[in-house]
């Protein structure tokens, strides 16, 4: 066993783990967040998706000891002081979701596709940063819709911050 | 909070939980107690099993037990069964044998359990189960059709000494070989309908857990139909009685029809729960899922159409062999049967129709229904010879298949279905207007300036929903009626609870038939809650497949709504001292007919139960009621979708250019849910013509696409946005004009896809999946048409 400290969702956490334990696991088993899920096991589906010290991460790839004093964001830590973030908002509004599975971590990687691209970004864009997330519910057509909307209502906060 | 009309884009309920990664999937779940299984699954396709020795596993850290066939034997743990009989041309029944849960000596895939390892980490179970040692007698598999029947191959059941599972047939011979006898034309095509592997996002999970003070099992798994699960768990393989098993269908990522059936792993689970006396885990990885979840189509077909003179088709003749895999899955045998010939006259008006299918075991896994299930299949055949029929006697097809359309309804035709409405001339031609297909030839030349080959192809399909009415289906050899219930409870202060057999598992069910509720009892859709997937919760129900949930379903729950609404009336007449034949139900209130007396919903709920206004023994306390609903036919949704892409002649590169589609769905609840349907079903057709192809190697039976880096799953930029759009005949054969539009998309699109490529390319020589390697050979053999302009 081996010890790791990160931070996860704001909250400092202590845990005595395996030391082939993924981060993933230790959200998931150890942490109880099971937002974060896992949809393969070959780094492609994207399910696991969460942000590592602002950077999205696939959580099945990487292990938790490699987080040691790290801060860990994923679904659960996203809406502000009950606010929905304005991407969660936008999933919703433009349907761009089913069955959910994927949704966590289509989130996560939508708003790191943001932080990376901008807030204007255009469907051509959208469609070839969603490559490491795999939906098989929507044909991707609402995802996209959302995304872009997304980016829209997050330049939307960034201007009202800035104010 | 305003009510929620039928047909209004109401943004889903349900979506909160899952944005927010609230959503509660069977592996979310944990047991207080649990252990966790790994499965040790057979690394041969073919192969008797001379020993297992478990002694090193036993000792390994944190095992908590190793269980094999023979344990399951000795508790009389049944087998897993195929609930759909079929008999064969000669009358006699399937030739099916034995599926136990975990293997009795042989084993006949790659990935068939062999056994069980529990222990108190999936770390700890993965390192015990490596740690089990099979000796093999390894043997030669088959593993497609031709392999399987060919002379002298081996047998993968002894009970099907020849691999035929059955031989069966519909139609009528005689008749379709004189009109071929007459025909002036005769288009015959060689198809192959690609074996592909579901993928739900969220892979199988189960969890059970038994209560010793009880002797009760609950089994939390990722199911389309716990109360299936629950009926064949029970009667047919023997875990515990009904009364005695509670299973539980929480949120489900996504099934597809892979989760309808019932497998070898939850059968264990919830076994081995009472064995170690603990709850028991098992979660799938996705190459597990790969070699062990249902996988779908794998259909080797000849077919002919024959023709007159004046281009209608006389005729359709139809041969196809059907992998089964290696085991017959629940329902296996109905998909390449009942669910594909009876569908094989498409939107058109074929006098004469006769397909003969063979059922066939291969060391491949289990083969059943994706969604779909036989009616992809049987479009791709009926659209692709539609398709090269009118290239073949020149023809636009367009004109080609308007000038066959059924146009007078109800249509009897000569493979069993009435079709009861439909509008086929109206889909199309708003269709083609959406296309733009009057500007094809312009776009197609100036693709051929950019040195790309441009294509543009039809799918005019239709499919049977709404599965189905009990007694039909019954006759056709179901081991099980398909109505649905539905039990509508009001509390007392007007809020309502429907619970309901159907599942949903990305469908919306949450949202579109909290509508109906919202629409009928004009009550605010936030007062409204939908309970689902808890046999304990709901008393019985056939489960979520086959687009039925809105034919099907949604009528069980207008049933029952229409007894809430009369009982309401009676407690009304009491309360508004009038009489009942007096009382009028409208936008939410009761009131006296020609009177400005009235009462709201709420009113009447709260006075049924406090029962002050009338005699407890006339008239019941309360307000619940619930209801059954079989549905008088099958549902026929029917459409056209036009699918234009470019070809690269230099590297074999498809991109999709635009996506047309045009659905007739009957009545629509919510279409904001319906074309994300069509959306998800297209991305899966495409998926099937353009990328997605599960492959076995033939000398050793492994499954070469076992992951995602190996199986090509369509991903955002492989898909434009789709323009979608809908005409509506409802539907006569249920109370809401519902027709469904699950599967519509994934019916429609492959033969879309292929129809534009082979246009694109000048020839018919295109397999599924199209990937670039195969489309650059098929630009290879073809006459260059670039040149030639």
């Amino acid at each position: 066993m081996t010890t790791v400290t990160l931070t996860v969702n704001g909250q400092s956490v202590t845990q005595a783990i395996d030391p082939r334990t993924l981060l993933v696991q230790l959200l998931r088993e150890n942490l109880r967040l099971t937002g974060t899920h896992v949809g393969c096991d070959t780094s492609q589906c994207g399910a696991c998706v969460v942000h590592v010290n602002g950077v999205s991460v696939k959580s099945c790839t990487m292990l938790a000891a490699q987080c040691e004093g790290a801060s860990v964001t994923t679904i659960e830590g996203i809406a502000q002081g009950g606010q929905l973030h304005p991407m969660q908002e936008a999933f919703r509004e433009h349907h761009g979701l089913q069955c959910g599975y994927c949704t966590p971590g289509m989130i996560m990687s939508a708003i790191d596709i943001v932080n990376r691209k901008g807030t204007a970004l255009d469907e051509e864009t959208v469609r070839h940063e969603l490559e490491g997330n795999i939906c098989r519910c929507t044909g991707y057509h609402n995802i996209v819709k959302a995304v872009i909307a997304g980016a829209e209502a997050m330049a939307g906060g960034m201007r009202q911050a800035a104010e | 909070m305003a009510v929620t009309s039928i047909g209004a884009r109401v943004v889903r309920k349900e979506d909160h939980r899952f944005i927010t990664g609230k959503g509660q999937y069977t592996d979310d779940i944990n047991r207080p107690g649990q252990a966790h299984a790994v499965f040790v699954r057979s690394p041969h396709a073919a192969a008797t099993i001379r020993r297992i020795d478990t002694s090193a596993a036993r000792s390994m850290p944190g095992v908590v037990a190793i269980l094999t066939g023979e344990d399951l034997a000795a508790d009389k743990i049944g087998g897993l069964i195929c609930g759909w009989m079929i008999h064969s041309k000669d009358g006699s029944p399937m030739k099916a044998g034995a599926h136990p849960a975990l293997a009795h000596g042989k084993v006949r895939y790659v990935g068939d359990h062999v056994a069980v390892v529990i222990a108190e980490t999936v770390l700890q179970a993965k390192d015990a189960a490596e740690a089990v040692v099979v000796d093999y007698a390894v043997e030669k598999p088959v593993v497609d059709v031709a392999s399987a029947l060919a002379k002298g191959a081996p047998a993968v059941h002894a009970e099907a000494p020849d691999n035929r599972v059955f031989s069966w047939h519909l139609g009528d011979k005689a008749a379709t070989d004189a009109a071929f006898a007459k025909a002036r034309h005769v288009t015959a095509l060689d198809i192959v309908n690609n074996r592909l592997i579901p993928n739900a996002m969220e892979p199988r999970a189960a969890v059970g857990d038994y209560d010793s003070g009880n002797d009760a099992f609950t089994l939390y798994t990722t199911s389309q139909n716990p109360h299936v699960a629950r009926l064949v768990l029970s009667a047919f393989i023997g875990v515990a009685p009904e009364h005695k098993l509670r299973v539980i269908a929480p949120d489900v990522g996504g099934g597809f029809g892979s989760k309808i059936f019932i497998y070898a792993e939850e059968t264990v689970c919830v076994w081995a729960a009472k064995k170690v006396g603990r709850p028991v885990k098992w979660t799938s990885d996705r190459t597990e899922a790969f070699l062990s979840d249902a996988h779908g189509r794998d259909h080797v077909t000849r077919a002919e159409m024959a023709l007159d003179e004046n281009g209608r088709i006389l005729a359709l003749r139809v041969n196809t062999k059907a992998n089964l895999g290696a085991y017959l899955s629940t329902f296996a045998s109905s998909v390449p049967t009942y669910l594909y010939a009876p569908l094989l006259s498409g939107q058109y008006d074929i006098p004469a129709i006769y397909a003969e299918v063979d059922g066939v075991y291969t060391h491949t896994a289990p083969v059943d229904a994706y969604r779909g299930a036989g009616r992809p299949e049987a479009t791709f055949v009926v659209e692709r010879l539609v398709e090269v029929a009118a290239r073949e006697i020149g023809m636009d097809p367009a004109r080609f298949r308007a000038r066959n359309y059924i146009r007078k309804f109800p249509h009897q035709t000569p493979v069993i279905m009435a079709y009861d409405a439909g509008d086929y001339d109206a889909s199309l031609k708003k269709a083609l207007e959406l296309a733009d297909y009057k500007g094809f030839g312009r776009r197609k030349r100036e693709a051929a300036r950019r040195g790309k080959l441009r294509g543009i192809g039809f799918s005019s399909y239709i499919e049977a929903c709404g599965i189905a009415p009990s007694a039909a289906v019954g006759s056709l050899g179901a081991g099980v009626g398909l109505w649905e219930s539905a039990e509508v409870r009001v509390n007392p202060i007007g809020t309502v609870e429907v619970l309901t057999g159907s599942h949903s598992h990305g469908q919306g069910h949450e949202t579109t038939f909290a509508q109906l509720v919202s629409d009928r009892l004009g009550i605010p859709i936030e007062n409204v809650s939908i309970v689902h997937g808890d046999t304990d919760k709901v008393q019985m129900g056939m489960g979520t497949y086959g687009s039925r949930s809105g034919a099907v379903g949604m009528s069980a729950i207008a049933k029952a709504l229409d007894k809430v609404i009369a009982k309401g009336k009676k407690v009304a007449a009491h309360v508004l001292e009038a009489a009942e034949g007096d009382i009028e139900f409208k936008d939410g209130k009761f009131s006296v007919a020609g009177t400005d007396r009235s009462a709201g919903f709420g009113d009447i709920a709260l006075q049924a139960y406090i029962a002050h206004k009338f005699n407890g023994q006339e008239l019941e306390p309360g307000l619940k009621e619930g209801a059954f609903y079989d549905p008088t036919n099958f549902t026929f949704p029917a459409g056209v979708h036009i699918c234009e892409l470019e070809v690269d002649p230099q590297t074999g590169d498809v991109t999709i250019e635009k996506w047309t589609a045009v659905d007739d769905f009957g009545v629509i609840i919510n279409p904001l849910i319906v074309e994300g349907q069509v959306h998800g079903g297209i991305a899966q057709g495409v998926g099937q013509a353009l990328h997605e192809g599960a492959v076995y190697d033939p000398a050793t039976g492994q499954l070469v696409t076992a992951s995602y880096m190996d199986y090509r799953m369509p991903r955002a930029e492989d898909l434009p946005s789709f323009v979608v759009d809908t005409t509506v005949t409802p539907c006569p054969s249920n109370p809401l004009g519902i027709k469904g539009c699950g599967e519509a998309g994934a019916i429609a699109a492959p033969a879309a896809v292929v129809n534009a490529l082979t246009n694109a390319v000048g020839h018919e020589d295109v397999p599924m999946p199209a990937t670039p390697q195969a489309m650059w050979r098929a630009c290879r053999k073809a006459a260059q048409p670039l040149a030639a302009e």
